[in-house]
């Protein structure tokens, strides 16, 4: 029933569990035809960047990510919606953000994971500071205007339901 | 009634705390308001706030454009565009 379900969202130190993520959301049902998952990790940018240190704004992460969930799930028919965020310091290879979605069919679950990907890169207050890996000073990574341009492009790309 | 400011990113780093308790002066009604008053604090707000048009604002954990009113804000958070994902 559209409407009826309710994102899953979490901001956290620890590293996630994607297969668990996944089954968590799917254990007992027989009506979810797609799930699709973005794992965003961290780049070792060729060896230059020793670990990334994500800062966040607690409370407001939780909140800002809650908002564009609840958009994603009042603009396409989803089944189950989760997104994760790490925040601290974490190295090359390991991972940053997570998001699941699932739906009936495969279209909804892809848009509603781009969306909110899209949306999560420029609206969700996260600060990446790089630290490299020869010792010397690191700095703050700078907002890409092209994030900017993903996000508004789905201001008109999608009809919302009724 | 005091407000209280926090900071983050090079913003925190710049002005040289995370937070802070202030009382508005009268005449501060609006985001950009708040951000010309905090410029003339020091020289630390001056270098954080030398470009206020790129200083991201929320008021009460929700972005806000420069615009808005904050007459009865409890917290007012200033920051650089977001890097997260």
């Amino acid at each position: 029933m559209p409407g009826a379900v309710v994102p899953t969202v979490r901001i956290q130190a620890e590293d996630f569990d994607v297969a668990a993520e996944i089954d968590k959301m799917t254990q007992g049902r027989a009506d979810i035809g797609a799930v699709v998952t973005f794992s965003g990790l961290c780049r070792d940018e060729a060896g230059r960047l020793a670990a990334l240190e994500l800062e966040h704004y607690p409370g407001m992460a939780e909140a800002e990510i809650g908002r564009i969930a609840a958009e994603a799930v009042h603009r396409w028919p989803l089944q189950g919606l989760t997104a994760i965020h790490r925040h601290g310091r974490i190295a090359p290879g390991q991972n940053i953000v997570l998001v699941v979605a699932a739906s009936a069919h495969r279209q909804a679950a892809f848009e509603a994971a781009n969306f909110l990907m899209d949306y999560l890169k420029s609206r969700a207050p996260f600060w990446k500071k790089e630290h490299h890996s020869d010792g010397s000073q690191g700095g703050w990574v700078d907002a890409k205007e092209a994030d900017d341009e993903a996000a508004s492009r789905w201001k008109q790309a999608v009809p919302k339901r009724n | 009634m005091s407000t209280r400011l926090i900071y983050f990113a090079w913003v925190r780093e710049r002005i040289g705390k995370s937070q802070e308790d202030v009382e508005l002066p009268t005449g501060v009604e609006t985001v950009a308001d708040l951000l010309r008053w905090l410029k003339s604090r020091g020289e630390e707000y001056e270098h954080a706030l030398q470009y206020p048009d790129v200083i991201r604002v929320a008021i009460d954990q929700e972005h806000v454009e420069h615009r808005e009113k904050i007459s009865g804000a409890r917290e007012i958070a200033l920051f650089p565009p977001m890097t997260g994902g």
